[in-house]
């Protein structure tokens, strides 16, 4: 994939000469094939039952995103980011959560939200230009999207220092320790926001799990443009641990995720995860990745799929019948429902509304502001409602 | 009653408010065990301990990124900047982030973090340590904006921004830190946060500034009244919101109107101040509201920052162009 350059080594060896095939760091669980394979470190220790739910909850997760997009191709929304080939990554981080743990999203954790409970519904708000963010963070734990690259693996820093103030780290209580998680990708790995929450991280060894979805593409720039090591690697600069996983493989992200989460919530701190996995679908909806990159890496992606791989798992051991397939489809086909109707039903935002939510103590000048407008706009008999 | 200076006021301002509520927090760099560089933090890591008085890594995103988090958890992180100069590391979490959180939460999500920056100039500094970047936030929505400008004030101010359940961008001129002292009374009630104050008296024209201005400001008013002239002094205080209707009282008593600051003249605060008090008072002005201020360059080398900076001369000279005119 990279060539050879005058201005640097051959990258090659750090990412592999295919460098889809993740390297040899890579912790994985579960092959393409979907056969189960074991690590020395890191187990999947849950059962055949669990493995059916991740199936479905990436099922409906690529429901959401083919969903939004579509919507987005029939104008009622105006931008979508796609996850496409990142459900594995975002449902096996998302279900190693806690009730009690904190999410910091970026933009495209659709399938986090799943987990989380948000209403996918809720997700579309900001792409179709209703609100820009459409849930209570304290509902599910679970923050606003955040667009500004890497700016939430501060927050997410800060939130964990705070849960390491109010006691709640390390007490060996299951139901009460808790953790955060920070999501970005290989792109916001170049920003000094996320270079500064490792610092913080690591001085405070605060209770936080930096999961890293390297996509393989910050818009047109590939990876070798962010980094020449393997991202995994910088941890150990930040003095803490870092792990390569399959991105691509629910049981490995779910497995390495637990352990992550655990060591946070234990108060031994943070961890970088590298969720090694390919952005099969464009940047958003407004990207047009042909311009860019190759369409043999795609088809390479293809056959890694994270869905494919566990439905040949579940059918190859014979863990399930056509029965629940349909099951999940006919599930699915209702969601996608959901989201067509509400989608078209999302209340329009009212422009006076805005002049609240500026400042929690209101000021008087934004309230003559206001009310300056709403007369202004009284002033049209014809169209003086608002 | 104690005789403070503006940095023992804003000391014992910051611990009351620790007192008050656990989930104050100081956070910066160097404000535990050295007290901050002008040691306005002295002592409170030694009594509140080293979970509430952060000493931070050296890096300006990361502690206004970190402190929207502990926001987020329910704590009132009182950020320090250690010069002004410095803020702009931090510009993209005060403006993309602090600010417009609670606005894209729709108002469920509430920002009362407090961004206490030393400004202006005049203490012989090296780059970076002496500008006036008020109006880069004032210009920002979802941010309020305030300035102290004596000892009092800076008691009252520090602890009523952070009582507040909005970001606070606290400016707090540098070189008054240890300089006038003034009786603090802790029994009086504290004047409102996001108001202004006349603090002199006149009727021939007035005068505006806020932060270290007020000082110089009160000592053009004396030096005019020697000449016969009368001036009304407002210490502004409020930057975001502005408080101007006891302007707009004084100008239509007076008919005249100077703005100064020692931050750029060019779409400075004095350009907002000017325009709102022209829409204002138009039939009471006499003259054009006249702006002094910083030159519209950078900071100078500090052996002539005395020449740059607006000094009592300068604000006479726009006090006699505005009678004159």
């Amino acid at each position: 994939m990279s060539e050879q350059s005058n201005f640097g080594p051959d990258l090659g060896e750090v990412f592999g000469p295919n460098h889809a095939d993740g390297g040899p760091e890579l912790v994985q669980l579960l092959t393409p094939e979907g056969e189960r394979v074991e690590h020395p470190e890191f187990s999947f220790d849950l059962g055949d039952e669990a493995i059916k739910g991740f199936y479905r909850d990436m099922v409906l997760t690529r429901r959401i995103d083919t969903e939004a997009t579509a919507l987005q191709r029939h104008g009622e929304l105006g931008i979508w980011a796609q996850l496409l080939g990142q459900e594995a990554a975002q449902i096996g981080s998302g279900r190693a959560l806690r009730t009690q743990d904190f999410v910091f999203p970026t933009y495209r954790e659709h399938g986090v939200a799943w987990c989380r409970d948000i209403d996918p519904l809720r997700l579309l708000g900001l792409f179709r230009g209703v609100d820009q963010g459409g849930w209570d963070p304290d509902d599910g734990n679970f923050g606003l999207y955040t667009i500004v690259i890497g700016a939430q693996t501060l927050h997410a820093t800060g939130y964990a220092m705070g849960l390491q103030r109010d006691g709640v780290v390390g007490t060996g209580d299951q139901d009460r320790d808790a953790a955060v998680v920070a999501y970005f990708g290989d792109g916001a790995s170049s920003q000094g926001d996320v270079n500064e929450a490792f610092i913080f991280a690591a001085s405070y060894n605060a209770p936080v799990v930096f999961f890293c979805q390297n996509n393989q593409w910050a818009i047109s720039e590939p990876i070798e443009r962010q980094t020449r090591i393997p991202l995994y690697q910088r941890a150990l600069g930040f003095g803490f641990p870092g792990v390569r996983v399959d991105g691509n493989d629910v049981l490995a992200t779910y497995a390495v995720s637990q352990a992550a989460l655990q060591r946070a919530r234990e108060g031994q701190g943070p961890t970088l995860v590298e969720a090694y996995t390919y952005r099969m679908g464009a940047h958003t909806t407004t990207d047009d990745p042909t311009r860019y990159r190759l369409s043999e890496d795609l088809e390479t992606w293809k056959l890694k799929d994270p869905i494919q791989r566990v439905k040949a798992y579940l059918t190859r051991n014979g863990l399930v019948d056509q029965a629940f397939f349909d099951e999940i489809e006919t599930e699915a086909e209702r969601l996608g429902e959901h989201l067509r109707e509400g989608c078209r039903a999302l209340p329009e935002p009212r422009v006076l509304d805005i002049f609240d939510y500026v400042y929690a103590e209101d000021t008087p000048e934004l309230a003559e502001q206001k009310a300056g407008f709403a007369a202004y706009l009284d002033s049209f008999e014809t169209t003086g409602a608002h | 009653m104690a005789k403070i200076t503006l940095a023992k006021g804003l000391n014992a301002g910051i611990r009351k408010a620790m007192e008050n509520d656990p989930k104050v927090l100081v956070m910066g760099e160097d404000v535990g065990k050295l007290g901050g560089v002008f040691r306005i933090t002295d002592g409170l890591q030694k009594d509140f301990g080293e979970d509430r008085v952060i000493d931070s890594p050296l890096a300006e995103s990361g502690i206004l990124g970190t402190a929207v988090g502990m926001a987020m958890r329910g704590y009132r992180p009182v950020c320090e900047i250690q010069f002004d100069g410095f803020v702009y590391p931090a510009y993209d979490q005060i403006v993309s982030q602090v600010a417009k959180i609670h606005f894209r939460s729709q108002g469920k999500v509430t920002m009362p973090i407090v961004v206490r920056i030393p400004f202006g100039g005049g203490i012989g500094a090296v780059e970076h340590h002496s500008e006036s970047p008020e109006a880069q936030f004032a210009h920002t929505p979802g941010l309020k904006v305030v300035a102290c400008s004596n000892p009092v004030d800076g008691y009252w101010m520090i602890q009523q921004a952070i009582a507040c359940d909005d970001p606070v961008i606290f400016l707090e001129p540098k070189r008054q830190y240890h300089a006038d002292k003034a009786e603090l009374d802790e029994s009086t009630t504290p004047q409102p946060l996001f108001t202004s104050r006349v603090v002199r008296e006149g009727s021939d024209l007035t005068l505006l500034a806020y932060g270290p201005m007020v000082k110089t400001a009160m000592a053009s008013a004396e030096a005019a009244a020697t000449e016969g002239k009368s001036i009304e002094v407002i210490d502004l205080r409020t930057l975001s919101p502005l408080d101007l209707a006891p302007v707009f009282a004084s100008v239509r008593k007076t008919g005249r109107a100077v703005v100064a600051h020692e931050a750029h003249v060019n779409l400075g605060m004095g350009a907002e101040v000017a325009s709102r008090i022209t829409e204002a008072c138009f039939y009471s002005l006499e003259s054009p509201v006249l702006r002094v201020g910083g030159f519209d360059t950078p900071y100078p080398p500090s052996r002539i920052e005395e020449q740059w900076l607006p000094d009592l001369d300068r604000v006479l000279d726009a006090v006699d162009r505005s009678l004159a005119f």
